[in-house]
């Protein structure tokens, strides 16, 4: 009887198998392509990201080579609208650009070419142009932000506790790259998140006017140091703040992926946003036949948003453990990272705040952000918009 | 043969100059070696990708030229080219070395947006686009004339002087784009005013407004008093003073010319192609057109040729990136290698390598 059995459920799993195998290889598969636009390359490690994500999909989907066309060190210019219609010419079914600059020139793509869907990473047009085949996409990393900003606090307290630093000298320096709404999210989002774990920290954040200068980004780490910083994070591109922090000993955490190889000793944990089942998604739902999502968000709980492995030997022991816990809150919705309780702007806690979400030439404010006791971010579109100067944030220079 | 071995070692060739070749004799070297560069450049690929040289050939060549879409950006990028490459020219005809056309080009840009920026929908396009050019030229021209002021009246290196003028026009494009994008992403975005109109093809206006500059130029570099005023300057500034031409004169007129023109060009960029600027709106080809305008020794109408070469082996180069996954370094890479052989190839041209007599007696024995 038993042997009957197990061959019955042998020849079941069979089947499926063969029939599941025989799904992955059906025709629209063969046909499919996907282009890939991006600014720079494997240099930048903000580009770095989308490639390998791209490979990950790729590998998942049964992609080959030739279905997966990149485009590299395209500029923010007509160029992108030319490299879209070149991958349009070239077969493909979806185009993917990456930088917030492409965008103006691949919704110009999108108009012209409407039997091919476009993806747009990190722009705002997707929600208020309202095409069939234009979509916008990005990820809460405010979320990620925030745990990174948790094992922040923990090594603060440490230091507090060891008599390393006082509660007052819990100070840390950010370098920033932009005074945008993305990078005011993200360094708001990660000082409420060490906030949380450690009540007296304050933050002074620095901006140096691009996305990627090594030289600038070191500069503003080793003057926020000399400013009394006693930890760092970034959100720019390059290796400047991690390199300056493991010359001069200071914990740093970081951003687009793990910097331990070369900051073995200072490097805690970090935030980055994982592309892979975003692209893993427009292309199933191309390949179907279905509709993209005009304005995809993707979170914590679908694996977008994501945390480095935890260094344990700059972190503060049971890091890895309160990550886990808060991360859970989160992810059930019982904590909130932009909760109106936990900050005040100008010394008042806020209560309504119009935040510009559809984007115009004046970039007029037209959204109430704030509902149910927390600014809600990402919800009205996938790009942020916090842009709000929190109490307990000095900004050095907001010459950016 | 006894007296043969005790003459002095004699060397198996020696570098003779050549006097004037005729024309099909020098453009045979030079076509021979853009071909053996070619078959280095396919022998480099095969070696580096295991591609066989007829894939290598046939997606570079459908890259540069394979589809109507690809020739007419062939096209368009040779004509953005070419113009930078024309406005360089009055000026090294005269043997002043502005490398400043990048900035020149990059500024004229930055003029023209600022027009649309503030003007915009606030007057009628042909008025817009009209006080675009117009503000391009002028600030173009103060851009190469402020170099040229200081050559010509305290003899500062042009050189440094051009190159450092770059590094100002791309630290106030980053200054503006702060103030007017006030949301802080640093990216102003494709502009809805300012277009230049359509005439048949989205490219054909500016492929031939800069066909048309490149024949008023050759016309007056060669056929107007100040053009032979420029070549008697690059001759000798000397003779140029014993004739009566005010140098000074020529030098800052010269230059104001030559940034007028990548005033020009900036304009055109941003009102065909752009509508909008960052500091990578020129994106280096105001160091390419150097490239261009001395390939064409200086020659307008032979310019036109060299700006295309040029942007095919470009073209086709980054069409051998894209599909063969390798490296984008390796369209440099490309052009790289045909450059070398090209201008290597003028060493032939100038001079002819004379084979020792007893080495040619023995081939024949």
């Amino acid at each position: 009887m038993f042997k009957k059995v197990l061959s019955l459920c042998l020849a079941v799993l069979m089947v499926a198998a063969i029939s599941v195998s025989m799904v992955s290889c059906d025709n629209s598969n063969a046909d499919f392509k996907l282009g890939v636009i991006l600014l720079h390359d494997e240099a930048s490690t903000y580009d770095l990201n989308f490639i390998e994500a791209v490979n990950r999909a790729a590998e998942e989907l049964g992609l080959s080579e030739d279905q997966v066309i990149f485009k590299k060190n395209i500029p923010e210019s007509n160029d992108c609208y030319e490299a879209a219609a070149d991958l349009v010419d070239a077969g493909c079914d979806v185009i993917f650009a990456d930088s917030f600059g492409h965008e103006t020139y691949l919704l110009k793509a999108a108009k012209e070419f409407t039997d091919v869907e476009f993806c747009h990473a990190t722009g705002t047009y997707a929600h208020t142009e309202k095409l069939d085949n234009y979509h916008n996409a990005f990820a809460s990393i405010y979320e990620g932000r925030f745990l990174a900003g948790v094992a922040a606090g923990m090594k603060l307290n440490e230091m507090i506790e060891s008599g390393k630093i006082t509660a007052d000298q819990a100070k840390i320096g950010y370098v920033g790259a932009f005074t945008y709404a993305e990078v005011i999210s993200g360094y708001t989002s990660f000082f409420l998140g060490a906030r949380y774990i450690c009540p007296s920290v304050t933050m002074d954040v620095q901006f140096t006017g691009s996305w990627y200068d090594e030289l600038e980004e070191k500069n503003a780490a080793n003057a926020l140091m000399d400013r009394g910083c006693v930890l760092i994070s970034q959100h720019a591109d390059s290796m400047g703040a991690p390199t300056a922090c493991e010359e001069r000993n200071v914990p740093n955490i970081s951003y687009n992926g793990s910097t331990v190889a070369s900051c073995p000793n200072t490097f805690i944990v970090s935030s980055k946003i994982d592309w892979t089942p975003y692209f893993v998604y427009i292309c199933e739902q191309a390949k179907a036949g279905k509709a993209i999502d005009l304005d995809w968000t993707g979170t914590i709980s679908t694996n977008s948003v994501v945390l480095a492995e935890v260094n344990t030997k700059a972190a503060a022991a049971g890091t890895q453990a309160k990550i886990d816990e808060i991360k859970a809150q989160l992810v059930a919705g019982t904590l909130h990272v932009f909760d109106t309780d936990t900050f005040t702007v100008n010394g008042a806690k806020l209560t309504s705040y119009l935040a510009d979400v559809d984007t115009d030439d004046a970039f007029t404010p037209d959204t109430e952000a704030i509902k149910d006791g927390y600014f809600s971010e990402s919800e009205f579109r996938s790009a942020p918009y916090f842009d709000l100067r929190i109490d307990g944030i000095t900004l050095i220079n907001e010459k950016y | 043969m006894k007296t043969n071995e005790k003459r002095v070692h004699e060397p198996l060739f020696h570098v003779v100059k050549r006097a004037q070749i005729p024309l099909w004799q020098s453009m045979s070297i030079r076509v021979g070696a853009i071909l053996i560069a070619f078959l280095f450049s396919t022998l480099l690929a095969s070696l580096l990708l295991g591609r066989s040289p007829i894939q290598f050939l046939t997606t570079f060549f459908g890259g540069a030229v394979g589809t109507p879409r690809k020739v007419w950006n062939l096209a368009k990028d040779a004509a953005k080219l070419l113009c930078i490459s024309l406005a360089v020219t009055p000026a090294f005809r005269m043997k002043f070395w502005n490398i400043g056309a990048e900035g020149q080009t990059l500024i004229g840009a930055l003029a023209a947006v600022a027009v649309v920026f503030y003007l915009g929908g606030k007057v009628s396009n042909g008025v817009l686009l009209l006080l675009m050019f117009i503000a391009a030229v002028i600030v173009g021209a103060i851009w190469g004339g402020i170099p040229a002021i200081f050559k010509a009246k305290w003899q500062t290196n042009e050189t440094l002087f051009t190159l450092m003028m770059n590094y100002v026009a791309i630290g106030l494009v980053e200054y503006f784009l702060k103030i007017w994008v006030t949301s802080g992403s640093g990216s102003l975005g494709e502009m809805k005013f300012g277009h230049l109109p359509t005439i048949g093809h989205k490219y054909f206006l500016l492929v031939a407004c800069v066909l048309v500059i490149a024949i008023l130029l050759y016309i007056y570099l060669n056929y107007t008093k100040q053009g032979y005023e420029i070549s008697v300057v690059g001759e000798s500034e000397n003779t140029a003073r014993y004739v009566g031409i005010n140098v000074g004169k020529v030098i800052i007129r010269t230059m104001i010319i030559s940034g007028a023109l990548c005033g020009i060009a900036g304009f055109l960029i941003v009102g065909a192609l752009d509508h909008s600027i960052t500091a990578e709106t020129v994106g280096g080809l105001g160091f390419t057109a150097i490239m261009a305008s001395w390939l064409a020794k200086f020659n307008p109408l032979t310019m036109i040729g060299s700006s295309l070469f040029i942007i095919f082996l470009q073209n086709g180069a980054s069409e051998i990136s894209d599909m063969f996954r390798i490296d984008s370094s390796f369209p440099n890479m490309v052009v790289g290698i045909v450059l070398f052989f090209l201008i290597g190839c003028e060493f032939f041209i100038n001079y002819k390598l004379k084979f020792r007599e007893s080495a040619k007696k023995g081939e024949k024995a």
